[in-house]
């Protein structure tokens, strides 16, 4: 069959809602976009376990503790089931990670802001988890099968997460004085930069277009963060928050919240690699593979040596 | 002696490893050396941080001024603390890492299936419980010392270095006390030196299977028992208890 | 081969049946140095919440998989064949167990 031809019935497939499979023919740039894309977001998972292990230790009661390490260790899977959607496109989760740790494929820059206090592990979780999942929602019915199976995993696991999350910034908003302005402290904070996570305005966003006709993506970016925006600021509401936006004003016309311009200098700064955290974080990931190399080494070997006297 | 007081140093030194132990699983966290072991080292640590928890509210209720799990955890001082020195030496290469804990497993494995015959309720009831997870561990760091041992020449290096040096910290899981006594008189916990064999037993066992030497050493480090740590357990307790102690009136559920 | 390949565990397929007497179902994949460990992992990775009462897992190299392609041929003879599914039966009202 013709090229065109082969594209022609492929996009009927996804215009009738049928699930692309590994081994069904596809255009290879929708291959490309699926790498990049999962891969990325498997990055995120692992890159993100981070911040939040940087309050493991300190975390304030035996309960918050395990919750946090629970949820971290989810995150992990979450790395794991992406990695493996992947994989089924033909490349290897070692080729992924390298690519990673060489700094040619990106994770989500929100990772590369620094959890400053325990207030931060609630705002991760309400806000950043928030967001990813507005996102992982719309996934599910991402037209890739094994990429939209492995979301249905993953949005069935987390939605602990933002209420945990929640649960700790609601703890402290009606805690001592010292506590709420923690919780304030933090939204402040991570407010923008959960904005900034459904990425680039839809009029600046040229990938947009294709994603959605393959239907890899479903909703834009605009889309998905002003239903964020519109949940996030009753919740804020609810726990005698201040969401940091001056701008914000509900659009009775509209039914939407509208808000203050986002700073993308910020966002684009962060991306190149000028983030407070991008370097600690990749150092991170560096040395876990550095130094795990032995260890997976040993393991293989160990494990030829018994194949051997099998056989 | 008091059989409360006996059970009560007997229960927050138990409470004690376990939470000690869990801190030094979180610091792993993230940084393991492969995706997949980094979610089986978080079992691990959740398990041991539930076992803490019961142990600790146990320790509580024998104490009997009101206190639970985490006011043990995070409003004891250092000398209060009564962990094992094996659980709070630091995490080191993955081998360091991996030899502390197969030392711990086996004990805690053998004192559990004891603890199931114990004549103290709780205990029983809990070892009938932990026994499944702490089985489990067991079963995950022998593995990994075996590979170690037999896998490449880097990693049979690593392992018998880390064995031989955190070995010193073995002795101390079999030292008796009058305390120890009394609470085998009474049966709550089983014979030390019966469990002191069968752990022998066990890690030569392994070491054996991993092509390792079981180390000469004889002399055996102590002090954790009786709270006398190393100088890494007050840096683990600073980060753990900073939060509480910062804001003392504050509640964080 | 390279320093890296050489640290590379395989990739292992993983089936997990959630209940005693179902069928066991393809859930995703891992990568472990061997079979042991890849049970061991799957259990870790994908049974957290008590998804699973037995795993299998078979090295992704050792699946062979029908090709789409082939699709047209392999599966739609048997669409005309209802003469193998029950309904297609014709059973007098009021007859039992059948």
């Amino acid at each position: 069959m013709e090229e065109n031809q082969l594209l022609e019935k492929f996009q009927e497939k996804v215009d009738a809602e049928i699930k692309v499979e590994p081994k069904d023919w596809m255009p290879e740039k929708y291959r490309k976009t699926l790498i990049r894309q999962i891969s990325q977001h498997a990055h995120s998972e692992v890159v993100g376990m981070l911040p939040e292990a940087n309050w493991l230790t300190r975390a304030p009661s035996l309960r918050r503790k395990m919750i946090l390490l629970a949820k971290i260790q989810d995150e992990a899977g979450h790395g794991l089931y992406l990695y493996s959607a992947a994989e089924t496109l033909g490349v290897d989760r070692q080729e992924l990670v390298e690519e990673l740790l060489s700094g040619k494929a990106k994770y989500s820059s929100i990772f590369n802001y620094p959890t400053l206090t325990w207030a931060d592990i609630g705002a991760v979780g309400w806000l950043v988890d928030g967001a990813a999942i507005m996102n992982q929602v719309m996934l599910t019915r991402t037209s890739y099968g094994p990429y939209s199976r492995a979301m249905v995993r993953i949005c069935k696991e987390e939605s602990f997460h933002q209420r945990q999350g929640f649960e700790i910034v609601a703890t402290l908003a009606k805690g001592t004085p010292e506590q709420k302005e923690m919780a304030q402290d933090a939204l402040n904070r991570w407010w923008w930069p959960s904005l900034m996570m459904f990425g680039p305005r839809d009029d600046n966003s040229p990938n947009t277009a294709q994603s959605m006709k393959w239907k890899i993506k479903r909703k834009t970016n605009d889309e998905l963060r002003e239903e964020f925006i519109d949940r996030t600021v009753q919740q804020a509401e609810a726990i005698g928050l201040t969401v940091p936006d001056k701008d914000l004003k509900w659009n009775e016309e509209r039914g939407h919240y509208d808000h203050g311009e986002i700073n993308w200098d910020e966002f684009y700064n962060v991306i190149q690699g000028n983030g407070p955290c991008n370097q600690e974080r990749m150092k991170a990931r560096r040395d876990a593979y550095d130094n795990g190399r032995w260890v997976r080494e040993a393991a293989k070997a160990y494990a030829a040596k018994r194949a051997a006297k099998a056989a | 002696m008091n059989l409360n007081e006996a059970k009560l140093q007997f229960v927050t030194s138990q409470g004690d490893d376990a939470l000690i132990l869990s801190h030094r699983v979180t610091e792993w966290c993230g940084h393991g050396p492969e995706l997949e072991e980094d979610i089986a080292l978080s079992n691990i640590g959740l398990d041991l941080l539930g076992q803490a928890q019961s142990l600790l509210n146990y320790a509580g209720e024998l104490e009997g001024k009101g206190r639970n799990a985490d006011d043990m955890a995070y409003k004891r001082i250092e000398r209060e603390f009564k962990n094992l020195l094996l659980v709070e030496q630091p995490n080191g290469n993955y081998a360091d890492t991996i030899a502390k804990h197969f030392f711990y497993d086996v004990y805690h494995y053998f004192l559990l299936l004891d603890l199931k015959n114990s004549s103290d309720e709780f205990l029983r009831g809990f070892a009938e419980k932990s026994i499944k997870e702490v089985a489990y561990h067991l079963r995950h760091t022998s593995q990994w010392v075996i590979r170690f041992g037999d896998g490449t020449e880097e990693s049979h290096e690593k392992i018998q270095t880390a064995i031989n040096q955190i070995w010193k910290y073995t002795g101390e899981m079999f030292m008796k006390d009058e305390i120890s006594d009394f609470l085998e008189k009474e049966g709550v916990i089983p014979n030390i030196d019966a469990l002191k064999a069968k752990w022998e037993g066990k890690v030569r066992e392994v070491l054996n299977e991993s092509t390792l030497k079981y180390p000469e050493t004889t002399f055996m480090a102590k002090g954790g028992r009786d709270g006398i740590h190393s100088e890494n357990l007050g840096y683990m307790l600073t980060d753990m208890q900073y939060l509480v102690r910062t804001y003392p009136d504050a509640k964080w559920d | 081969m390279s320093q890296e390949n050489q640290a590379n565990w395989p990739l292992y397929e993983v089936f997990i049946q959630s209940k005693p007497g179902l069928a066991h179902k393809h859930v995703g994949s891992l990568h472990a140095p061997d079979a042991q460990t890849a049970i061991e992992n799957a259990r870790d990775v994908y049974t957290r919440r008590s998804e699973g009462t037995s795993i299998w897992v078979v090295p992704a190299e050792a699946i062979s998989a029908s090709s789409p392609d082939d699709a047209g041929e392999f599966f739609e003879p048997a669409n005309d064949k209802v003469y193998r599914h029950p309904t297609f039966y014709d059973i007098p009202k009021g007859v039992k167990y059948l």
